[in-house]
């Protein structure tokens, strides 16, 4: 099948593409399992070296990629040609600033990342034997699905008040906030839970839910966010609050 | 000029980068990690299965085991010093991930949960054993993601997208690296008194892989440039389960769990290559298995690829026959092949609960590369010669813990180990020793290739080069090898060369973001490296582990039980010409495991 392209681009080294324009490219012989990353390599190898973007692995395990795509925020390699038809509009994700084409700034990003102090904290001796502390899967299951972010910024990058208040932290930085707060190994829950009730932290969460459809991972960002917040109201001075505790409403 | 100062420069920021960063900065040294991409961008996020120590959480297990099994599964050309360190500081390593906060999967006493992996066994070869210890089938990603995390925790000094285009080495000494900064396009120097090449592998030499489009073999590359010879090129490792077409990878911890390999004719065929440990043999093996399943006519629908199979009903009646007591249910899958599920949806349109997963051979591992000692001290020749302030670990590494052919699981334990070491082992020798000046015009020659890329007028997109090199040295330098087609991949990849360096064109001749001009760059990287794998692969006349030579297809143990050294015949980095490549075949394999215990003296290997 024929697909078109139809791709923002911007490069600031070039007089006259110094201004974000669209461009159409136009792709024969594709087939619906090709990914959009494919294809727009096959426009960069083919057609266009000097259109720009991240991408490393291929399939969904690195996060360079994260586009938007047919206005939704996705991994290039993670969508297929038959989950997007065969006019596609790809631009780089909103809310950060764009540095060439598809390549945007991720540095505010990280620096929000940061700012949730993203590392375990225990400060007890290690067990005694030289041997790994103790954990029960139940226990371990309730950051499962938060560990698994890989910090595309699909999620933060869909989100409203993020655009609207570039200072928010956004649903990547409280995903990985939550992967430490109920880890029942790690102590600085109260600390952790501190920075985030700051006025830029959760609270800027008006579940808008644009980021949970946005995750390649399958991460129920909304919900995780929510329990971020009952965490926080619960004022926990112990540094466990079980997932199972926080009652649905 | 952009000039940095730092004691100990990391290159390259997937798993053994950063441990090496780790350990070297709680050793007082003053670190800097330089990357091409983000850290967490790296490729070791895409391992999956596990990672093995002998930690015994599941059922009796010992170090030693593991040891033998590394060797054995190496085709004992693994060097045997580094299969014990290997062996027994994984499980140190993997325990202090654990306090690191790496989230593993549990036993029921609360202990890290640990799963069969292909090649691990124990007491000596006797029946599979549960070494790997995972998180679901995301293992890799847990690790790189803490180990960033606690480097982050530590205030680390990161370059993040800053790509290493140069090793700066002054009278013998590696002093400093050359990295191009690539939003700006500008040129840094980093001058350093420990340099760690961690960058990885070079899977897109082969245009079946399950590599990431960023392996490109930058680390190795620069290094063989700079007259560091590479070490047993031609062992080179196709991972039997590849997804059909596409060479992502699907996890040998899908065997693991019970799946098994299905022809067309509907027969679980490793019963027939490996009778004892079937569908668990190494990869080289399984690999080779599949090739010859596909050559005898019993692909699937007479088409190049076997099922892969996890359905319960079908690993229950295996389990079954074999006079298991274990069952699986969907539930088992969903949980420890979580990343695998979404990978056949995603790609294949195959939902593995109910259907067979289409798999083929995809390029996966280098087991050559820069050659060091165990303490990632890189080395110059048979004797080991030391070149001072330069080390390796993990892929672009050869150390060799891996010999002729990975064991499964083992690159993530080759990573922490040998990178944990390599910390330690820098941040000592940076207190001892002053800084090497930096040499006058250290960036010249990297200029100038630059400069010649960038402004390139030839006929060849550079893509359509790196496509034919892949398809050459898929063909000819794959699973299955014969001299006279090897021979000709020399030839192939010489006049592919001779096109890279004087008839290439590319279209961004500006300064941000080029990564046009960065993926010719890497171009150069690839070919240099085929090159050397395929004269490499031409000089050994025996077929051992992941070196399958038709026209030689015993393994000599009486003339090769020896490591490859390739060298470049010439000083300039980016000659008018082709560079001969001289070969030496003088550095024995350690056996010092065998001198103690003669069941790691090389014998016949069967699984």
């Amino acid at each position: 099948m024929e697909v078109t392209f139809r791709i923002k681009r911007y490069n600031p080294e070039l007089p006259g593409k110094d201004k974000p324009y669209w461009q159409e490219f136009t792709l024969k012989d594709v087939v619906a399992t090709d990914r959009v990353l494919e294809l727009l390599h096959r426009i960069k190898w083919e057609q266009d070296g000097t259109l720009t973007m991240r991408r490393s692995c291929s399939h969904g395990i690195c996060g360079s990629d994260a586009m938007r795509i047919n206005g939704i925020n996705a991994l290039a390699c993670k969508l297929l040609i038959r989950d997007v038809g065969e006019k596609v509009q790809v631009e780089p994700i909103l809310g950060l600033p764009v540095l060439k084409d598809l390549v945007v700034d991720m540095e505010p990003f990280f620096e929000h990342y940061r700012a949730v102090m993203p590392y375990m904290v225990n400060n007890t001796p290690v067990p005694a034997d030289g041997r790994e502390r103790l954990q029960n899967q139940t226990d371990k299951d309730q950051i499962t699905e938060t560990t698994n972010c890989i910090l595309c910024a699909c999620c933060t990058t869909s989100c409203p008040s993020f655009w609207a208040n570039g200072k928010y932290v956004g649903p990547a930085a409280i995903v990985q906030a939550h992967r430490f707060i109920f880890d029942t190994r790690d102590q600085t829950s109260p600390t952790r839970l501190q920075a985030l009730s700051d006025p830029n932290g959760v609270w800027r969460c008006r579940t808008i839910y644009n980021c949970t459809p946005a995750c390649p991972r399958g991460i129920q960002v909304t919900k995780a966010i929510g329990e971020v917040k009952l965490a926080i109201r619960k004022n926990s001075t112990q540094n466990v609050v079980k997932v199972s505790e926080i009652k649905e409403h | 000029m952009h000039i940095h100062k730092h004691e100990v420069i990391i290159v390259g920021a997937g798993g053994a980068g950063l441990m090496a960063a780790l350990y070297a900065s709680q050793g007082g040294a003053d670190v800097a990690v330089i990357s091409k991409l983000y850290p967490t961008r790296s490729h070791t996020g895409a391992a999956l299965g596990g990672i093995g120590a002998a930690l015994g959480n599941m059922e009796e297990d010992k170090p030693l085991w593991h040891a033998y099994d590394t060797v054995k599964g190496g085709d004992y050309l693994a060097d045997q010093d580094a299969a014990k360190v290997l062996a027994e500081e994984a499980v140190a390593a993997v325990v202090e991930l654990e306090h690191m906060g790496l989230p593993y999967d549990r036993n029921e006493n609360g202990r890290i949960s640990q799963r069969r992996f292909g090649g691990h066994t124990s007491n000596f070869g006797e029946k599979p054993v549960r070494r790997a210890c995972h998180s679901a089938d995301r293992t890799g990603h847990m690790i790189l993601q803490t180990l960033y995390q606690q480097c982050i925790k530590n205030n680390a000094r990161f370059f993040d997208e800053f790509h290493v285009i140069d090793l700066i080495v002054n009278n013998g000494v590696a002093c400093g690296v050359v990295a191009v900064q690539l939003s700006t396009g500008d040129m840094h120097i980093f001058h350093g008194k420990a340099i760690f090449f961690a960058t990885g592998g070079w899977g897109r030499v082969w245009q079946i892989t399950s590599n990431a489009h960023s392996l490109t073999g930058d680390g190795a590359a620069i290094c063989f440039r700079r007259g560091v010879p590479m070490q047993d090129m031609e062992f080179y490792q196709f991972h039997p389960t590849g997804l059909y077409g596409l060479g992502v990878l699907l996890t040998e911890g899908i065997r693991g769990e019970g799946g098994v390999l299905i022809n067309g004719k509907g027969e679980r065929f490793m019963e027939k290559y490996a009778p004892k440990i079937k569908d668990l043999a190494s990869r080289d093996v399984v690999s080779r298995s599949i090739y010859m399943e596909l050559r005898a006519g019993n692909g699937i629908n007479g088409k190049n690829y076997v099922y892969l199979d996890i359905r319960p009903e079908t690993v229950n009646r295996f389990l079954a026959e074999a006079g298991e007591t274990r069952r699986i249910d969907t539930s088992t899958v969903i949980k420890a092949l979580a990343e695998t599920l979404d990978l056949c949806r995603t790609y294949a349109g195959v939902d593995p609960l109910t259907q067979p997963m289409p798999i083929q051979p995809t390029a996966h591992y280098a087991m050559g590369g820069i050659p060091t000692n165990i303490d990632t001290e890189v080395i110059l020749d048979e004797n080991k010669t030391v070149m001072r302030g330069l080390y390796a670990a993990g892929e672009c590494a050869c150390v060799s813990a891996h010999g002729a052919n990975r064991l499964g699981t083992n690159s993530l334990v080759d990573l922490v180990v040998f990178g944990r070491r390599g910390g330690m082992v820098m941040a000592n020798y940076v207190k001892g020793v002053d800084w090497t000046p930096l040499p006058d015009k250290p960036t010249a020659e990297i200029e100038a290739e630059f400069n010649r890329i960038r402004n390139s007028k030839g006929k060849l997109k550079t893509a359509e080069l790196r496509n034919k090199m892949q398809q050459v040295m898929m063909d000819k330098v794959g699973v299955f090898r014969k001299g006279s087609e090897i021979t000709e991949a020399v030839e192939d990849v010489k006049a592919l060369t001779q096109e890279y360096m004087t008839n290439i064109t590319i279209d961004d001749r500006g300064f941000k973001f080029n990564t046009d001009l960065l993926e010719a760059w890497e171009l150069g990287n690839l070919l240099e490296l085929a090159h050397v794998t395929a004269v490499s692969a031409v000089a050994r006349t025996e077929s051992r582990g992941a070196h399958s030579r038709e026209d030689f297809p015993n393994r000599d143990d009486d003339q090769w039980m020896v490591h490859t050294l390739a060298k470049r015949c010439t000083d300039d980095l980016y000659p008018a010409e082709v560079p001969a490549m001289e070969l030496n075949h003088k550095k024995a394999v350690d056996t010092s495991l065998a001198d103690l215990d003669p069941r790691f003296l090389p014998k016949e290997r069967t699984y």
